[in-house]
């Protein structure tokens, strides 16, 4: 057991030393690590706040129903249970005809409304429906409007739909492509680097395997080096991005300050929840494969 | 496949190097030894003599399975090298010490580190490699110096750093090639000194060198050998000239 323990500070104490043995080959793998997972944490940032918006904005997406003349209460109410129960329907607000009015009063006349004695928007009770899935907005229409007994008009919001969620599949598919193509490129890199520290030292890897080193006692240094190089390849970029995240946020809010109801930013912390561990284990997965396979090639142990 | 094994001759209890018959060749040119036979008891002191080219080196490499035979059987310390697993070969070279003529140190690490590396390699606590180094480095006559660069030493006390590393793990059997290839004739006798002390610990010396005085002045056993054959095999030998063959 105390020979394990040894052993096992003795290979971690390598790998440390390693990564000051060959300056120039460490710095150039962290730096790899740390430009691609700086991109990743870049683009991460832009999709989770994109989609967010994207969220809020579908959020808001709702259709308007108007009835005809003379339709009661009773009928209205009835019709919104029966539409509760599709699907697609997150949330259907009745809004009364008076409810109608005094919103409308307090939104665009204010004092001015007193004026009049008897509500001008007689026959403006309508039903106001939130959607779960905004893509599936123009069946709900068709559905509606199939109600010609009741329904007068269905007011839909056209920018929504195909536009928004169609906006948003095309990021995500974009930044996972090029977020690929980095990864392929950074273990490409890394087991060039990797391959250069084993030439470095390939003599010392020979005089090992002459005293009697098993194959682990060769291979770990250059993993637990891979492994090290993964870390701090993953928190530069962690740091770096989460002082500039909120210097490009406050930039564009009051810069943009036009977008700023629509674009609604997340707290760093947010984002950082998920970004770090995704970021330590991008970066701690191909320092580890990268020199894994690697030593497994190039060392013939 | 049954009767040749039960004919082949069982090697004796104090038999620590055994080739029957071992053929080693190349991918090109005729072989590097041919049909050589070679017996080492426990203990022996070995010089190995031959011009250039004799195959030497490849006698060296097979004894500690660098290489394979091509035909015929090696065993060392009771492992047949021919059959032995992949898993098996760092235990067994963990028995041998192995010194070049060109040193092999870490010249990135001081003396204390380079010997030390070799008790790390056979995974000893640090505790017994705090006190295993020192010793072994005062045997060599290097106590003083453990703190140097290897670039800051001679020759003479580079190879007394290989050869603390190859003693420091206490191997049963000591393969040096050429030690004193790179060395003055006085840190060359320096050096002979040593290892006759640790052959009379009971180390056994497998040693191949061109130093003619030094074969004489010792009267051990000097295999000589000529185009990867053994030509000839004498206790207390001499270093005996190409021509005469
Ligand atoms: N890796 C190799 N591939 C092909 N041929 C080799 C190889 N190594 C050695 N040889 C050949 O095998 C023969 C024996 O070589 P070896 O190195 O054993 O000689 P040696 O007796 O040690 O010579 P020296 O005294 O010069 O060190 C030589 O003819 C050499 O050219
Ligand atoms: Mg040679």
């Amino acid at each position: 057991m105390m020979r394990i323990i040894s052993t096992f500070f003795y290979t971690i104490g390598q790998g440390f030393r390693n990564l000051t043995r060959n300056r120039w080959y460490t710095l150039a793998s962290i730096a790899t690590i740390a430009a691609c997972l700086f991109l990743l944490g870049t683009f991460y940032s832009i999709i989770v706040n994109f989609s967010n918006i994207v969220k809020t904005a579908e959020e808001g997406v709702s259709v308007t129903v108007f009835f005809k003349e003379g339709t009661t209460e009773e009928q209205i109410l009835a019709f919104q249970a029966e539409i509760q129960n599709r699907t697609e329907v997150s949330k259907v607000e009745y809004v009364s005809a008076e409810a109608a009015w005094e919103s409308f009063k307090t939104d665009y006349l204010g004092e001015y409304a007193d004026g009049f004695t008897e509500n001008p928007l007689q026959d403006s009770a309508n039903l106001q429906i939130y959607m779960t899935d905004v893509s599936l907005q123009p069946s709900l229409v068709t559905y509606l409007e199939s109600h010609q007994t009741l329904v007068r008009e269905v007011r839909r919001s056209e920018i929504t739909a195909s536009t928004l969620s169609g906006m948003n599949k095309l990021i995500a598919l974009i930044s996972v492509g090029i977020i690929l193509i980095l990864l392929c490129v950074s273990v490409f890199l890394i087991s060039n680097t990797v391959t250069i520290g084993i030439s470095v030292r390939k003599s010392e890897i020979t005089i090992a395997k002459y005293i009697g080193a098993t194959d682990y006692f060769v291979r770990a240094p250059f993993v637990i080096e891979g492994i090290l190089i993964g870390i701090i390849g993953s928190i530069i970029p962690l740091i770096v991005i989460y002082f500039l995240y909120s210097k490009v946020v406050t930039y564009i809010t009051t810069h943009y300050s036009i977008l700023s109801n629509l674009l609604t930013f997340l707290p760093v912390q947010h984002i950082y929840e998920s970004l770090v561990p995704i970021s330590v284990l991008i970066g701690v997965g191909i320092g580890f494969f990268g020199s894994a396979f690697t030593v497994r090639r190039h060392l013939g142990v | 496949m049954e009767k040749a094994r039960r004919k082949r001759r069982r090697i004796p209890s104090d038999e620590i190097i055994t080739l029957e018959n071992v053929t080693k060749s190349y991918t090109t040119g005729s072989p590097a030894l041919d049909g050589v036979s070679l017996h080492i008891k426990k203990g022996e002191f070995v010089f190995i003599v031959g011009d250039s080219g004799s195959g030497k080196s490849t006698l060296i490499k097979l004894l500690l399975r660098e290489l394979t035979a091509t035909e015929g059987e090696i065993t060392v310390m009771g492992y047949n090298l021919n059959h032995i697993r992949h898993r098996k070969i760092p235990k067994f070279r963990r028995n041998l010490g192995i010194v070049f003529q060109d040193f092999r140190l870490l010249p990135d690490r001081n003396v204390y580190e380079n010997v030390a590396f070799a008790q790390h390699i056979i995974q000893k606590p640090g505790s017994e490699i705090r006190r295993n180094v020192p010793k072994i480095l005062a045997t060599v006559g290097l106590a003083g110096k453990y703190k140097n660069k290897i670039t800051q030493l001679s020759g003479g006390e580079q190879q007394r750093v290989a050869l603390a590393r190859a003693l420091v793990n206490k191997p049963s059997i000591l393969l040096a090639d050429e030690p004193t290839g790179n060395l003055d004739p006085n840190t060359s006798w320096e050096i002979m000194k040593l290892l006759e002390k640790i052959n009379e610990n009971g180390t056994t010396i497998v040693m191949v060198t061109h130093n003619r005085e030094i074969v004489n002045a010792m009267q051990k056993r000097v295999i000589t050998m000529k185009k990867g054959v053994i030509v000839d095999d004498a206790e207390k030998g001499v270093y005996i000239d190409d021509e005469d063959y």
